[in-house]
């Protein structure tokens, strides 16, 4: 059998579509989950200072900062782990706030934007961000200088990401690698070519 | 003031502070996370409640019976709203589908009830258990089935008849007859719709994400049946909105009717996934461009024929447009036909009708340069037109699009293209440039503002205007500190309040020249007050560096304010300049782009625009807003498609990880030149707009480029891969 490029290409996607399906949830186990609010206490550490938490264990990360601290600066694009506008440094490594549960943070170190800095002591990475005009509307913002600090930081540690040319050489402070590993934090109004300019100021600053 | 005659030297032309690269002024609350946007106002009022909006989950019908005891009955809800529950309800202006369905259904995800509990978690678990039966109908979702019974959109966009099209096609030696198509479009701005409602007795106070403060107001009391004096809107930060804010949308009603039946302040964010269906989005096009030319190239017959679709009572993207004036040419028939779809409502998104005329627009001027065997930029310069095409008595303020084309082939190395294609190679690569021309109206709207000067000498400015990224703040307090002769930091901006002013508000690329203008008009009013306070003739006075001076005086300009805070109010209002004289902004397009020559995947390396709009107010942010605009063309050129369930009638890839925007690693490097230009008819700023200039033609400038590169010409926007595999060159 001849395998043409196309019919290639198609029979890899519909592979990798069907491992991707949504798990099913019943109606019956959400009237059940409806009818059962369990709320449980967790002590976090957002920004160094311990926050006691006694809050409904279907809060995500996000809404336990959002809503439950009213630390607003990280922000809901998406809710689905598709946008990175919430992301937060948890234990040094940047996750998406949306995509876990507040009650898995016992004891977990969460640098929020407002950890950062502040408008009268601005982080570097901030500075950096309104010099090179960085963004617009300003709503991905907090995502995207929360994971270019981090960036920094797993390239300083070593840690490859898929622009390396090595697995085994130290990543290097390049445009491509900062832009793959952005990737992961939509800008809609297309601030990007921006923010990499200021990432690279930030990173050159703190070399 | 009337802005009648062409503006004259005045305040602005100092450009001390206007004109200046200047970071944004709000941009250490955005990156320190303290900028509040619309869900965010913890502090406004007590007791917030949280509401889910719950969608249609069919296209077009009815909705048979709706169940709401499971609902109601789970812990924490306090209140669910339905159409049956709401009372009557009006409609908005803006607004095509109703923001509530019931018991008719109008496009799938239409809202059908607010969910209200104490917590989010609560209220989405509830919304989950609202049980609705619908009576499904038959609906018509496939704009190309549609074509031929649409309809000319008479009041919206007539068509334009010049000459006699046909016969001059007809006789022409070089001819193009090519149909192109560009899908529905979202606008998938970051931040979704939010609102929260706080009631006081009958008022309400809505704080929303919203681009038109006025407008929406007016469509808010409409709809819920109240006074419009009795609404007042709050908007100060908003994140994007790309003509998606334009209008309210089911959150602002729904947080309101949720509010009034809880009886507390309820705020609501619509999920992503019900974004793309729930609100409006750019509408698909066909387009038809047929060009006539002469040996040597000059037009001679132009058509450009479109169509596209619409809920019923909605509005006809006007793509093809920009065929009415960009090109010369004697005999032309530019035209749209609307037919309806039970689709989501479309409606506009940044520069609506202009971009996806000029991506199809600009193919085809690609097409028929290379059957003229003429440089796509001389082909362009060789049709250029000074003047109205169809009214030459019109001529253009400014048209300078022969020098945004040299500027940008100078300096992007225009002369080192191969024009054939598919001759540069890099390895697996094949690399190919292309151009397009940018082209976009001015429009212009009245727009009013209210500038305070207080005894500390602060200068604070109030304007209904908005801030969706475009850096209105930043300009704004770059005006009035030209105005009234002070440091950037002795202003104070506030915008986004329907208790200020009404201005122009964010669209159609008018807010920056227009909202700036009504601010110069109140400075100027501010001026005399403060020269009168001061017993100094105004003609005399000039307002520099905090002081205000005359030939024999000099005086702190807050001594003005000692007796008392000084208020000045003022709008602009534009009168027959725009009929006597054509506004538009003018750019050019180069893109360099490699295409793997095994799979197809298409990598934009380069990109360049050169952009003629009038005075740049502040060229950080305007550069800001043309990368961003190239940004969201390269999403439209390569990957952007609401695809579209024919059968059941909704967009099935409604979330960002099936509508796919543009990445990081997408983006190379852009660079962006403006001519230094000044457009005195525009307004007494001297400016136009430029944040959708640069969305327009940049697609087409893709498109060509792949073309160069491969010699695969695709006219079905997105480029993707598959329209491309079967075309590559073989492999070895
Ligand atoms: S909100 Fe978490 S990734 Fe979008
Ligand atoms: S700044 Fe608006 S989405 Fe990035």
């Amino acid at each position: 059998m001849t395998i043409s490029r196309r019919t290639f290409l198609i029979v890899g996607a519909v592979t990798a579509a069907s491992v991707a399906l949504p798990p099913f949830i019943s109606v019956q186990a959400s009237i059940a989950n409806a009818a059962r609010p369990i709320k449980a206490s967790v002590t976090i550490w957002v920004n160094d200072e311990p926050r006691d938490l006694d809050l409904d264990t279907r809060t995500t990360l996000l809404d336990a900062l959002r809503e439950n601290l009213q630390l607003t600066g990280t922000k809901k694009g998406c809710d689905h782990g598709q946008c990175g506008a919430c992301t937060v440094i948890a234990n040094g490594r940047r996750i998406n706030s949306c995509l876990t549960l507040a009650v898995m943070h016992e004891g977990s170190k969460i640098t929020t934007i407002e950890g950062l800095g502040t408008p009268q002591q601005l982080h570097p990475m901030q500075a950096a961000f309104i010099k090179h005009d960085g963004y617009q509307c300003g709503y991905c913002t907090p995502g995207q200088i929360c994971s270019a600090v981090a960036v920094l930081g797993e390239i300083r540690d070593g840690i490859p990401s898929h622009a390396s040319p090595s697995l085994t050489e130290p990543p290097k402070l390049i445009a491509s690698e900062i832009q793959e590993r952005m990737s992961g934090n939509l800008c809609r109004c297309g601030a990007y070519s921006n923010i990499i300019e200021a990432i690279n100021e930030a990173a050159e600053a703190s070399a | 003031m009337k802005f009648d005659t062409p503006a004259t030297t005045n305040p602005i032309d100092q450009m001390k502070v206007v004109g200046k690269a200047t970071t944004r002024i709000e941009g250490p609350l955005k990156t320190t996370g303290t900028a509040h946007y619309a869900y965010e106002h913890h502090d406004a009022v007590p007791n917030q409640a949280y509401g889910v909006v719950v969608g249609s989950a069919i296209a077009k019908g009815r909705i048979a019976s709706m169940d709401l005891e499971a609902a109601q009955a789970a812990p924490g809800v306090l209140a669910i709203v339905t159409a049956a529950n709401a009372g009557t309800l009006g409609k908005g202006k803006y607004n095509t589908a109703k923001l509530l369905a019931g018991p008719d259904i109008e496009h799938y995800h239409q809202a059908v009830a607010l969910v209200v509990a104490e917590t989010f978690e609560q209220a989405r678990a509830a919304a989950e258990l609202v049980n609705v039966s619908y009576a499904r109908a038959e609906g018509v979702f496939d704009l190309a089935a549609t074509r031929d019974s649409g309809k000319e959109a008479k009041d919206q966009m007539p068509d334009t008849v010049h000459g006699d099209f046909e016969g001059a096609f007809a006789a022409a030696p070089v001819q193009l007859d090519a149909t192109y198509t560009t899908p529905d479009q979202a606008h998938a701005m970051m931040e979704p719709f939010a609102s929260m409602a706080a009631w006081d007795g009958d008022k309400l106070t809505l704080w929303t994400s919203n681009q038109m403060i006025d407008w929406s107001v007016s469509d808010l009391a409409t709809t819920l049946g109240v006074p419009k004096q009795n609404v007042r809107l709050i908007s100060p930060y908003i994140g994007g909105g790309f003509g998606g804010k334009l209008f309210i949308r089911a959150d602002a009603v729904l947080a309101a009717l949720g509010a009034r039946m809880a009886a507390r302040p309820v705020k609501v964010a619509l999920a992503r996934p019900m974004m793309f269906n729930n609100s409006t989005h750019r509408p698909a096009t066909i387009q038809r461009i047929r060009i006539g030319t002469t040996a040597d190239g000059k037009i001679t017959a132009m058509a450009h024929e479109g169509w596209s679709g619409d809920l019923p009572g909605g509005k006809v993207e006007s793509a093809t447009q920009p065929s009415q004036l960009l090109y010369a040419g004697e005999h032309r028939r530019v035209t749209m036909r609307l037919s309806t779809l039970d689709l989501p409502e479309g409606n506009a998104m940044r520069a609506p009708g202009e971009a996806p005329g000029m991506m199809a627009l600009e193919i085809a001027m690609d097409e028929m340069a290379e059957k003229l065997k003429l440089d796509p930029i001389e082909f362009r310069i060789l049709n250029d037109t000074q003047v109205d095409p169809v009214k030459p008595q019109r001529p253009f303020s400014q048209r300078r699009l022969i020098e945004c084309l040299r500027t940008g082939a100078e300096r992007f190395g225009w002369s080192k293209r191969q024009p054939q294609t598919g001759t540069q190679r890099e390895g697996r690569w094949l690399i190919g440039q292309g151009m397009a021309v940018a082209f976009r109206n001015n429009l212009l709207v009245k727009s009013g503002a209210r500038v305070r000067l207080n005894d500390q000498g602060i200068v604070t400015v109030e304007t209904d205007m908005t801030d969706i990224g475009t850096g209105s703040y930043t300009i704004i307090a770059q005006t009035a500190a030209e105005m009234m002769g002070v440091n950037l930091d002795k202003v104070v901006v506030r915008l986004g309040d329907s208790s200020f002013p009404v201005s122009a508000g964010s669209g159609g690329q008018f807010g920056g020249n227009c909202s700036t203008a009504g601010v110069y008009a109140a400075c100027l009013k501010l001026r005399e007050a403060v020269a009168r306070r001061l017993a100094i003739k105004l003609d005399d006075a000039t307002f520099a560096e905090g002081e205000v001076r005359s030939a024999d005086k000099r005086v702190p300009l807050q001594a003005a304010a000692k007796s008392g805070e000084l208020v000045a109010e003022d709008s602009i209002e534009f009168a027959e300049l725009s009929k006597t004289f054509q506004q538009s902004t003018f750019g050019a397009h180069f893109v360099e782009v490699a295409v793997d020559s095994a799979t197809g995947e298409i990598r934009v390396r380069r990109m360049l625009a050169v952009c003629a709009a009038g005075r740049i107010l502040n060229p950080t942010s305007a550069r800001s807003q043309v990368i961003g605009a190239m940004t969201m063309g390269v999403g439209a050129a390569l990957m952007e498609e609401l695809a579209v369930d024919k059968r059941l009638g909704f967009f099935v890839n409604h979330d960002f990880a099936g509508y796919e925007v543009p990445v990081h690693a997408d983006i190379p490097h852009q660079e962006v030149i403006f001519l230094d230009e000044t457009d005195p008819i525009s307004s007494p700023m001297k400016a136009k707009g430029v944040g959708e200039l640069g969305i327009c033609g940049v697609s087409a400038a893709i498109a060509n480029a792949v073309y160069n590169a491969t010699g695969i010409r695709v006219r079905e926007y997105p480029i993707t891969l598959d329209k491309m595999l079967d075309k590559l060159p073989p492999m070895i």
